[in-house]
């Protein structure tokens, strides 16, 4: 099978309020795959859907050609045991050190001698640069830091599918490289398919093998990041280009500027005309 | 008006038992969730540690001045009657029937219950929570039975040293600072303390204590919004709700247990 994700039709709403409409998308196996968009796009919510933790209103999605049933909790953790998450700020234990953080699932879902374990989660620590700092406690360590930490966790399973939510926010120029770069080489390395979901279009461009473009819960635009940049669609241009005004507009929808100040009744609309002539 | 009012009542009849629901729910998934803690009893040991030792010191100190007190006002009641040779009893019995049981339970919903509800909140709060979740671990199972299993083991302990503790405050101020006969102290209380009556009925009541107490605020720290503002109002609901359940379940089990 080609894709290891795939997702048909699919429809998610927060109570009265559609998230998600009719959303169909392939993630083959192997590949990093970027979903972008604004904020409030829905693409966090998309991992959501693919982890299970949210049930979808309508439409389908398989995972190694597994459908994800919510409702049936064995099957769902056996298949979460394929995957692994990275959340936007970490969401590392922090009453643990580092080095029990990365020894979490290995001590839940494997009964590994303690030398064992020792090794393998050192290695996954040296994979992100932080071996050194396996003692140190999640207080300790600085915001990229604990997304590296946060990504040897995530890998500790070796997974075959690697979400990344937001993986890029807040991070100062150099952690951005380095998280950027891990991204895509544990995904080499390991052989597992990545779904990176961010805004950050330069880092994703340099690591992506694709790129789903959503806006308002549709996908707007998808293609290699070389035709994205090309791309003549006007969301994909203001995007990509960080226009502050187009398709996704500067003022929030409503009534117009001179209706909030009460220009419109006290503008006479003769005595314009009089004063033109 | 009325619409409104009524839309209201509605609202709030619907809330409560959705919450009501939610909890029972929860529970459940706490006893079926128990069964692999007898493969690792190190997670609810640790959590024992946590729970019950911390709060050691503020039950210890409690209770020896609950017994200060009732040494005081205890004397000054029965020595009007000429009784004051009762006062180990009257100490034993109001500190192994109520005071023991109940003002520990009070004290660990504010020490114990508050530090759980934030802990649970503020890990929902970090994505702690989902990330566990994402790692196929159940954090019900990890996280909740637990330290469940922790507050219904850690209270009757708590409450035993609270009652051990205030006899020996009541001992400390009837017998070495009033004077009453420190054989009549004792022996009144040996002779009147039964064990089944009033102890095993003040642990009963201790646990059940314990189990309210943390259930309330495990589940309230659970259903917490995930915002500073949202754990806030969570570690205050549990202080209210498990403070008035104690003192109801008391009143209830009271009349039970002494008819």
């Amino acid at each position: 099978m080609l894709n290891l994700v795939e997702i048909r039709n699919l429809t998610f709403s927060y109570g009265e309020r559609p998230i998600l409409s009719g959303l169909t998308m392939d993630f083959p196996r192997g590949k990093v795959i970027a979903v972008m968009g604004g904020s409030g796009s829905g693409k966090t919510t998309i991992l959501r859907l693919i982890g299970g933790q949210l049930q979808p209103g309508a439409g389908d999605i398989k995972v190694d050609g597994q459908p994800i049933d919510t409702g049936n909790h064995e099957r769902m953790y056996a298949m979460r045991r394929k995957m692994g998450m990275l959340f936007q700020h970490g969401a590392l234990f922090t009453d643990l050190s580092v080095f029990d953080n990365v020894a979490f699932p290995l001590r839940e879902h494997a009964n590994l001698p303690d030398a064992l374990l020792r090794d393998l989660v050192l290695l996954k620590l040296h994979a992100v640069g932080l071996r050194n700092a396996a003692h140190l406690m999640p207080a300790e360590i600085s915001g990229g830091m604990a997304r590296r930490v946060a990504l040897a966790r995530a890998i500790a399973l070796d997974p075959q599918l690697i979400m990344y939510d937001e993986p890029f926010a807040g991070l100062d120029p150099i952690s951005l490289g380095i998280t950027a770069r891990l991204i895509r080489r544990l995904n080499d390395v390991l052989g597992s398919t990545s779904i990176l979901v961010s805004h950050d279009v330069n880092e994703s461009f340099q690591i992506a093998d694709y790129v789903y473009f959503l806006s308002q819960g549709k996908i707007v635009a998808h293609g290699t990041p070389a035709a994205m940049r090309e791309s003549t669609d006007a969301y994909v241009k203001q995007f990509v280009l960080a226009h502050a005004d187009g398709p996704v507009p500067f003022h929030y929808p409503g009534s117009t500027l001179a209706h909030d100040l009460n220009l419109e009744s006290r503008i006479d609309p003769a005595a314009i005309r009089g004063r033109k002539r | 008006m009325i619409g409104t009012f009524l839309e209201a009542i509605g609202r709030a009849s619907r809330t409560t038992v959705a919450d009501i629901g939610y909890a029972t729910r929860m529970f459940f998934q706490i006893v079926f969730a128990s069964g692999g803690l007898w493969r690792r009893p190190r997670l609810v040991t640790d959590q024992v540690h946590f729970i019950g030792g911390h709060s050691l010191v503020i039950i210890g100190i409690s209770g020896l001045f609950v017994g200060f007190v009732l040494g005081l006002q205890g004397y000054y009641t029965l020595n009007k009657y000429g009784s004051e040779q009762a006062l180990g009893l009257l100490v034993a019995l109001s500190l192994t029937r109520e005071l023991g049981p109940v003002v520990t339970a009070l004290l660990f919903a504010g020490r114990a219950g508050t530090s759980l509800t934030a802990e649970i909140g503020l890990m929902k709060a970090g994505e702690q929570l989902s990330a566990m979740e994402m790692m196929a671990v159940n954090p019900i199972q990890r996280i909740v039975a637990p330290r469940f299993w922790a507050g219904v083991i850690a209270m009757p302990l708590l409450a035993a040293l609270f009652s051990a503790l205030g006899v020996i405050g009541g001992y400390l101020v009837g017998v070495k600072l009033i004077g009453v006969d420190e054989g009549a102290f004792w022996s009144q209380m040996q002779g009147g303390v039964d064990l089944w009556n009033d102890i095993a009925n003040g642990v009963i009541k201790s646990v059940i204590f314990g189990l309210a107490v943390t259930f309330i605020a495990l589940y309230q720290g659970f259903e917490s919004q995930p915002t500073p503002e949202g754990v806030a109002r969570a570690t205050t609901r549990t202080v209210v709700f498990a403070s008035l359940t104690v003192l109801f379940l008391d009143f209830l089990l009271t009349a039970l247990m002494f008819n």
